[in-house]
């Protein structure tokens, strides 16, 4: 069994990809969480989707460079979600329908132009491929890491607020717009640093499915936040092992492990779960 | 001290309401009522200003305390009720104020009969503990212009009663206070001035003499509806004309 589970981390390039899981596992989920509570999960699928565009240019301007592709993505992704929010505001429609007609027209886009390049593999874009992290990928990652976590300590009251209370967050001279845009910005960061191990389509799934499974563990935010990370480190070193003995690419393995950790705490998780409703627990005097 | 310019607020073209001036003097208590559609709750966002649509001014000096409507809050966010009033100490203070210290906070749950509530999540309370801890929020902010919009809705009689109280004291300490209100009852038994609103200021005075049978029958006839094929407004004087 030790064996089993150490055997694969003796090798160079599997301790490489663990480490930037690890920093992905870390920065993501609680990004993850606030998006799920926000109720804007579609906008982690417009980024994923949004960011394409952007990695394609900086693929064309610098070549298959991880910090072109990376600034590339970053401004592409930013500046898909500033676009939906400002052609909602101007139009008066609903920004989720804004959303989805903007990254549809940023997926093809990234495709057109990707296709036009010569040596650029898309499959490896869209999916990535964790086990050829290199030293810029995993620079990338942890960096991203850096910079999300204490960002998001800074502004997590304001966030806090704003999500429970608008109306009180502004009327108290609370800024929601630089808020929410703030928050924007880490969400696209922690999306593209993903890019290289997971690729543009699969990076976000580390960070939506642990948070969806969490809202089944913990019952407060900070219990979901810590309840997400827990749940997304779990599925990157299961994920790898899995992709090293069962020989299966190791982005799919990973989310694929996520993805089996939130059908766990559906079945059967401490909240909302199927267990939960079917198993009646004997009720408190008061 | 809040003052009103001329103040109308507008959805589009459409006044909800209508070149509205006036003072809410420094210490005092006032409530916002009218009918239905009156443009209440519209005036006491514009006061707070969370609706930027408006001509006119509103002069505003001194922090403000929100008290809003409860619609307008998550309550499936997964938050505490003490991390909710603590909410109060920090707002608009910056993002390195300190927290309130725990025993401020488990202090005004106890004036608004929630002690014991520290770690219940806020979406569990039933409408009338979670309006009273929207009132041990607005306690802990320590704001000296409260706005209040419809504090009593879903509350039953001990407890608006227990909160009028409540607000009484804020008054007495020489705070502001502004209430969105629909029961004329409690207006006339418990604030000492009214603004009578039906999309324009139909009165502003001492309760007793705004809410008087003439000026509640001219509130009442102010049609709800907007008007299909409405004239321009020529800005001609109003009834509120100062």
């Amino acid at each position: 069994m030790i064996q089993f589970l150490f055997e694969p981390f003796a090798l160079g390039f599997m301790r490489r990809a663990l480490a930037g899981c690890i920093a992905l596992s870390i920065a993501g989920p609680p990004l993850g969480v606030f998006l799920v509570l926000r109720r804007m999960s579609l906008m982690s699928d417009v980024l994923q989707h949004g960011i394409l565009p952007g990695i394609a240019l900086g693929a064309v301007v610098g070549g298959i460079s991880v910090p072109a592709m990376g600034a590339g993505g970053f401004l592409a992704g930013l500046t898909v979600a500033l676009l939906a929010g400002a052609l909602s505001r101007a139009t008066g429609g609903r920004e989720d329908s804004q959303l989805a007609g903007v990254y549809l027209v940023a997926l093809a886009l990234g495709v057109a132009i990707l296709s036009a390049q010569r040596g650029v593999d898309l499959t490896h874009l869209l999916f990535g491929s964790v086990l050829a992290v290199d030293d810029i990928s995993l620079l990338l990652m942890a960096g991203a890491a850096t910079v999300v976590l204490p960002s998001l300590a800074l502004l997590w009251r304001p966030l806090v607020l704003e999500s429970f209370d608008p109306d009180f967050h502004r009327a108290t001279g609370g800024r929601g717009a630089l808020v929410h845009l703030g928050f924007l910005a880490l969400v696209v960061l922690a999306v593209v640093s993903g890019f290289t191990a997971l690729g543009t389509l699969m990076s976000v799934g580390l960070i939506m499915l642990p948070a969806v499974a969490a809202r089944h563990w913990g019952e407060t935010l900070g219990g979901q936040v810590i309840a997400a990370v827990v749940i997304a480190l779990a599925a990157s070193v299961i994920g790898l092992l899995v992709s090293y003995h069962a020989d299966v690419p190791a982005g799919p393995a990973i989310v694929l492990s996520a993805g089996a950790l939130w059908i766990g705490g559906v079945l059967a998780g401490r909240r909302e779960s199927l267990l939960r409703r079917l198993v009646r627990q004997a009720h408190y005097a008061g | 001290m809040i003052e009103l310019k001329n103040v109308t607020c507008l959805y589009g073209r459409r006044p909800a309401v209508h070149h509205v001036s006036g003072r809410f003097e420094p210490g005092s208590m006032t409530a916002i009522v009218g009918p239905n559609g009156a443009g209440k709750t519209t005036l006491l966002r514009t006061i707070a200003g969370l609706h930027r649509d408006f001509e006119g001014q509103v002069i505003r000096n001194g922090r403000i305390g929100l008290l809003p409507q409860t619609p307008s809050l998550d309550k499936a966010f997964p938050i505490t009720s003490a991390e909710v009033v603590a909410m109060g100490g920090i707002a608009g203070l910056g993002i390195f104020a300190a927290a309130p210290a725990p025993a401020r906070v488990s202090e005004a749950l106890q004036s608004v009969g929630l002690a014991g509530f520290e770690r219940r999540l806020a979406g569990t309370l039933s409408a009338g503990q979670f309006q009273r801890l929207l009132f041990a929020r607005l306690m802990v902010q320590d704001a000296p212009v409260m706005l209040l919009d419809e504090p009593f809705a879903a509350v039953d009689a001990r407890t608006t009663a227990d909160l009028m109280r409540l607000l009484h004291r804020w008054h007495g300490e020489g705070r502001t206070i502004v209430a969105v209100l629909h029961d004329l009852d409690l207006v006339a038994r418990e604030f000492p001035s009214t603004l009578l609103l039906a999309r324009d200021k139909i009165a502003w005075d001492r309760t007793a003499a705004a809410l008087s049978a003439e000026h509640r029958l001219r509130a009442r006839l102010v049609a709800e509806a907007w008007a299909d094929d409405p004239a321009l407004c020529q800005d001609a004087p109003r009834l509120d004309a100062a």
